[in-house]
């Protein structure tokens, strides 16, 4: 036997290293101990963060892999380890987040036998992963990362489940790194159609009044430029998803803003004037479109999409562009003629001043009354140069935080898209600390989902990490309160929150923290804020009752937009 | 297949759909009708799990499946009939084949597919010594007997799906079937190409 044969946990550690991985998010346990011990030799390469609960790795890896463009990575433990991780998996996997997480398992000759700390990791994550896969034998450690990693990031991205037993950590094999950069079942980027671009060109040459939706697609295929010169050689106004608001700078004047049910009223109202809708990496989620019976009827629509089975899923597209939409935009701009649409973009001019008026400027600018979530997220913002990464949690806080902030660079939004995941602002904010170093990171939470991940003001504590954390308090679950004022006749059934002492909870842990009630006291409290070196919690005592607006109501239609509440 | 548009109006077929330009109630993208379809993969643990799960998100029963290795080996052939509109299979084709392990996905109409199936019902040899209707019955549905005692015989039928439907029903009405099991249709298609023969061979892959 030659003696050059390592473990399966070692293999593991090198198949890490062999696909660039620096930073890892994870809490150990006895299924991935023998990984864990192979780990305290390879610290110099791979830092790894302990969390304080396993949700927290693994929204930390998305926060770490959504602004660097890199695969997120995290290990945990089997069992409740795993189970653990589950919202973030599902969290990754409906807002396309390249993601690999390794749980520990019981070793194979347990499996199947409800061994302690058993639990069909795979059965469970079947549904949300991109891929799964249960490691048996160390000899299947090279291929399963080197696959897990290719399969997470090519295409659309998404999270992959690598389940890996015990014995399988602990044997041995000679290790040969691989690299998998080939599925023969699995096509990542659908192969770019010459016809499609033709037609997709004529289409928007011949159109009077096109409207472009972009969503994070844009942003992941990193087509931020040939987004622009499409755009911008067209003149083609744009609405940006959620997801994708930071595909194109807030201050471009075709960026007609957010779309969707709290989006800006121009682009949510001309969905349903436009000519021709074009879709780029977006996936018509129910909160865009409102009702879909009445949705852009009136418009042709092309879909420029990489994933096949988003084609025709929620609105029938005249034309679909399959392919990298890097790709499939520049071929695109190619065959356009420069548009002069200035008559169809002054349309948007009326609803921006109406919003302005109504909404935007009481929201931003009061006069009187208490401090408002607006106003917060915009000076914010506004004293970071709209230069940095904005994170959110779910609720009231999200909706102001994606509505004010304003962004000049790219993969700056981070945010629960498609799940809504409370408890997701605070750890993927120290994700994001560690996946863009040189940038600030301000994340706005609510006082409820601040509490589901709390435990992370730990890991903030031990790492130092420089997360700015904006409590929005409202003592209230806000937007559910929200929903029970409008929609269930005010009847605020377990939305009121009894509220800790955040303040000696950030002491606590040796947060710098301040309270400000005043509004006078907001810009020196920010600015106390980002000049202090690392953490700090700044909390904002808001006005309770306050709405989010303008509103699309569920099943409304898209141009159907709630300005006031009366 | 039909190609439609959700932005015409009522085709005035049918009364719900407003969907579709044809005015042909058999062409019509709402009305729910059988399709089959046929699926490979790599030969892997777990991805009949996968397969059956996008059936189940979409709220539609498998009326028949039928798993076997196909005619490449490592792969394996997948055999699925379902009721429904052109829409959800559509989705639900393209959802199939996006599973990493999947290699290809299609679905198919009757007349573009050859299918069989093959039934075995269970018979009381009283019953059908004393009702000479039975084994007429069998006889004129072309079905064999295949063992015979003085408990029970065995009948087997091979053809569509819906002779076995007929003589099953057939054979109730005497009161006579002990038991029944059919194996789910499986089908070849009519298509002169191979299609997943080309997509292996457009990968340069020999397989
Ligand atoms: C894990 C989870 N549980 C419940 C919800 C439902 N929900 C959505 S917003 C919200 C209220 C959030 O309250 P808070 O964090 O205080 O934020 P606010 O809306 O007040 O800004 C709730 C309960 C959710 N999105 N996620
Ligand atoms: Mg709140």
């Amino acid at each position: 036997m030659p003696n050059n044969k390592i473990t399966g946990a070692e293999a593991l550690m090198r198949s890490l290293e062999n696909e660039g991985v620096t930073t890892l998010f994870g809490y150990p346990g006895g299924a991935i101990m023998p990984s864990y011990d192979a780990l305290y030799d390879h610290r110099s390469t791979l830092n790894h963060i302990l969390v304080r609960h396993e949700q927290g790795a693994v929204h930390a890896a998305q926060g770490y892999a959504r602004v660097s463009g890199k695969v997120g990575c995290a290990i945990v433990t089997s069992g409740p380890g795993a189970m653990n991780t589950v919202t973030g998996v599902a969290d990754a996997m409906i807002d396309s987040t390249p993601l690999v997480v390794i749980c520990g398992q019981v070793g194979a000759a347990f499996l199947g036998t409800d061994a302690f700390q058993e639990v069909d990791v795979i059965g469970v994550t079947q549904p949300i992963t991109k891929w799964n896969f249960q490691i048996r034998r160390a000899e299947d450690v090279a291929w399963a990362v080197s696959r897990a990693f290719y399969i997470a990031k090519s295409g659309r991205p998404g999270p992959v489940v690598l389940d890996f037993t015990k014995n399988a950590q602990t044997s041995l094999v000679d290790y040969e790194p691989k690299r998998v950069d080939f599925i023969r079942s699995y096509l990542p980027v659908p192969q770019m159609d010459e016809n499609a671009i033709k037609a997709a060109a004529k289409m928007i040459n011949h159109s009077e009044r096109p409207f472009m939706l972009v969503g994070q697609g844009v942003e992941l295929g990193d087509a931020r430029t040939e987004l622009r010169e499409l755009i911008e050689k067209a003149n083609i106004p744009v609405g940006c998803t959620m997801l994708g608001l930071s595909a194109l700078p807030s201050d471009h004047p075709l960026n007609k803003g957010m779309l969707g049910m709290h989006g800006n009223l121009g682009p949510n109202v001309l969905t349903n004037q436009c000519d021709l809708l074009i879709a780029v990496g977006m996936r018509f989620d129910d909160r865009v479109t409102g009702n879909i019976n009445t949705y852009a009827r009136q418009a042709k629509v092309i879909h420029f999409e990489i994933d096949p089975s988003e084609v025709n899923k929620n609105v029938h597209a005249d034309l679909a562009v399959l392919g990298d939409c890097k790709q499939t935009l520049a071929a695109v701009t190619k065959h356009v003629q420069p548009a002069d649409n200035s008559l169809w973009i002054s349309r948007f001019t009326p609803y921006e001043q109406q919003e302005k008026e109504k909404v935007i400027e009481p929201a931003i600018h009061p006069k009187e009354g208490p401090l408002l979530m607006g106003e917060v997220v915009r000076r914010v913002s506004e004293l970071t140069q709209n230069k940095a990464i904005l994170v959110t949690d779910v609720g009231q806080n999200q909706l102001f935080g994606c509505r004010y902030f304003k962004f000049t660079e790219g993969r700056s939004v981070l945010t629960s898209g498609g799940c809504g995941t409370m408890g997701f602002g605070l750890p993927a904010a120290i994700g994001a600390t560690f996946g863009a170093p040189e940038r600030t990171v301000c994340l706005f939470v609510g006082d409820g989902g601040l509490q589901m991940t709390i435990q992370e003001f730990g890991t903030i504590m031990e790492q130092h990490t420089p997360v700015k954390i904006i409590l929005l308090n409202n003592i209230y679950l806000g937007n559910v309160r929200q929903w029970q004022y409008l929609f269930f006749r005010k009847r605020y059934s377990f939305t009121p929150m009894l509220n800790p002492d955040y303040e000696k909870i950030a002491e606590g842990y040796g947060i710098p923290a301040r309270t400000i009630v005043e509004r006078a006291e907001l810009d020196s409290a920010i600015d106390e804020m980002l000049h202090t070196d690392g953490p700090f919690l700044l909390q904002c005592a808001v006005m309770e009752e306050d709405n989010v607006l303008p509103m699309t109501p569920p099943g409304a239609n898209v141009d159907e937009m709630m300005l006031e509440i009366n | 297949m039909t190609r439609y548009s959700n932005k015409g109006g009522h085709c005035g077929a049918c009364e719900t759909c407003g969907k579709c330009d044809a005015r042909d109630i058999s062409k019509c993208p709402e009305s729910i009708i059988p399709y089959t379809i046929i699926t490979y993969s790599e030969n892997f643990a777990g991805i009949l799990n996968q397969i059956t799960a996008v059936f189940t998100r979409r709220q539609v029963n498998i009326e028949s499946l039928n798993v076997c290795s196909s005619s490449t080996p490592g792969v394996h052939k997948y055999t699925i009939t379902c009721f429904c509109t052109e829409e959800t299979v559509q989705l639900i084709t393209k959802q199939i084949e996006k599973k990493i392990d999947v290699l290809q996905a299609r679905y198919y109409v009757s007349d573009q597919i050859y299918i069989q199936e093959v039934a075995l019902f269970k018979l009381s040899t009283p019953r059908l010594l004393e009702q000479s209707d039975i084994s007429l019955t069998i006889r004129q549905h072309s079905a064999k007997i295949v063992e015979v005692n003085e408990t029970y015989s065995i009948v087997t039928l091979t053809g569509l799906p819906g002779d076995i439907d007929s003589l099953f029903a057939s054979l109730e009405s005497f009161d006579c079937v002990l038991q029944f099991v059919r194996s789910g249709a499986i089908a070849v298609t009519k298509n002169r190409r191979e299609l997943l023969d080309e997509y292996l061979e457009n990968l340069g892959i020999d397989h």
